[in-house]
């Protein structure tokens, strides 16, 4: 019983991965569907709690949210099983794909393509830029740290991961000496 | 030996990487600095198409690609793997005291700091796009900008964001209108 449990777990998750384009927020609709209502496994309230968690940790949205409901399912086993699930598909399909336009990138049509596809881009990144600053930056001290590492990263090749410890002790240093808004 | 490396890459960017999909990237763009064997800013840059316009979440999708280019099949495997352990392990310890984490002062405060950070990673990674889609690299004055590419930035940029029937559109259309664009004036 318990490999036809982790069977379905894998399964339902795997669908998540297929019906999921964009990924975050993308998510949202298609678990309340597949795992509140047809499944019964978390309640839209849990669900909504993993997702503010889901955005308050380290990764992939997608990935935390699918730890979060594998595991109360079956524990550390269901964690992981559901985790497989979710990004089985992606593997799939991203391996197809990146084969084939590996094989034609050399068309000078498909390098046409993608240097149009390229300015979406641009544009997608803007916009994306713009959600998260609504939600990210809540007042000065967040402009400060934004035009700190906008700064930093353009100018310098320093490491990613130096921001991320830098502007996280910057946060509990401001919160802590009881600066920026409540 | 490469394979070990490119977990250890992707275990990084998923432990350090905030906010989702995106916020990978900055990480994958300091890895193609230190990795130029690896794959380019250009592939970089088309991934992220190709990432938004498959099913999948576009963090997992971008691991994957880049994985691929890297070592084929098992170079996708192991990069996704390395990508999603930290997540797993930490989601893991979070959910055994959830309420706790939540409304800690102290997480709180830190991720106060690190979304406007993470903000403007995303960013800079656009600006590197920005310069490869938009730019003539080489060329000076008016040949710099390339005008064409800077029309269907302005044309998308109008329609995703304030015309009302087309901006709630799902991205995967236009990426393809801005592939056939691409094609049609010879981009």
């Amino acid at each position: 019983m318990v490999m036809k449990d982790l069977l379905t777990l894998f399964l339902t998750f795997a669908k998540v991965g297929v019906m999921t384009f964009g990924g975050g927020y993308a998510m949202l609709p298609i678990l309340q569907r597949e795992v509140v209502e047809n499944k019964g496994w978390a309640t839209d309230e849990e669900l909504t709690d993993y997702f503010a968690i889901g955005q308050c940790t380290p990764g992939v949205i997608a990935v935390n949210t699918a730890t979060f409901i594998g595991r109360k399912q079956h524990g550390v086993v269901g964690g992981i099983v559901a985790t497989l699930g979710v990004v089985f598909p992606s593997l799939l399909i991203m391996c197809a794909l990146a084969g084939v336009i590996e094989a034609f990138s050399h068309l000078a049509w498909v390098q046409h393509a993608f240097a149009g596809i390229r300015v979406c881009v641009c544009v997608l990144i803007f916009n994306a830029v713009v959600k998260l600053w609504k939600s990210a930056v809540k007042d000065a001290w967040g402009v400060a740290i934004f035009l700190c590492v906008l700064a930093l990263s353009v100018l310098t090749s320093l490491s990613p991961v130096l921001y991320v410890l830098a502007a996280a002790l910057a946060g509990i240093a401001i919160k802590t000496l009881g600066g920026g808004k409540k | 030996m490469m394979y070990l490396l490119l977990f250890g890459e992707f275990f990084k960017t998923g432990l350090f990487a905030v906010g989702g999909g995106l916020a990978t990237l900055p990480f994958l763009y300091d890895m193609c600095a230190r990795h130029p064997d690896w794959f380019t800013a250009a592939q970089l840059a088309d991934m992220v198409a190709v990432s938004e316009s498959t099913p999948g979440p576009i963090g997992v999708n971008m691991a994957t690609y880049v994985g691929f280019l890297t070592g084929g099949v098992p170079g996708a495997i192991v990069a996704t793997l390395g990508l999603v352990c930290p997540s797993v392990i930490i989601i893991l310890i979070v959910a055994a005291f959830l309420k706790s984490f939540r409304d800690n002062r102290f997480v709180n405060a830190a991720f106060y700091g690190l979304r406007p950070a993470s903000t403007a990673m995303v960013a800079s990674a656009g600006l590197s796009v920005v310069l490869l889609a938009l730019l003539n690299t080489g060329a000076q004055g008016f040949a710099l900008v390339n005008w064409k590419a800077l029309a269907l930035a302005a044309v998308l940029l109008i329609l995703t964001r304030w015309v009302k029937p087309t901006k709630g559109l799902h991205p995967i259309l236009f990426i393809l209108a801005s592939a056939v664009v691409g094609v049609v004036f010879q981009f």
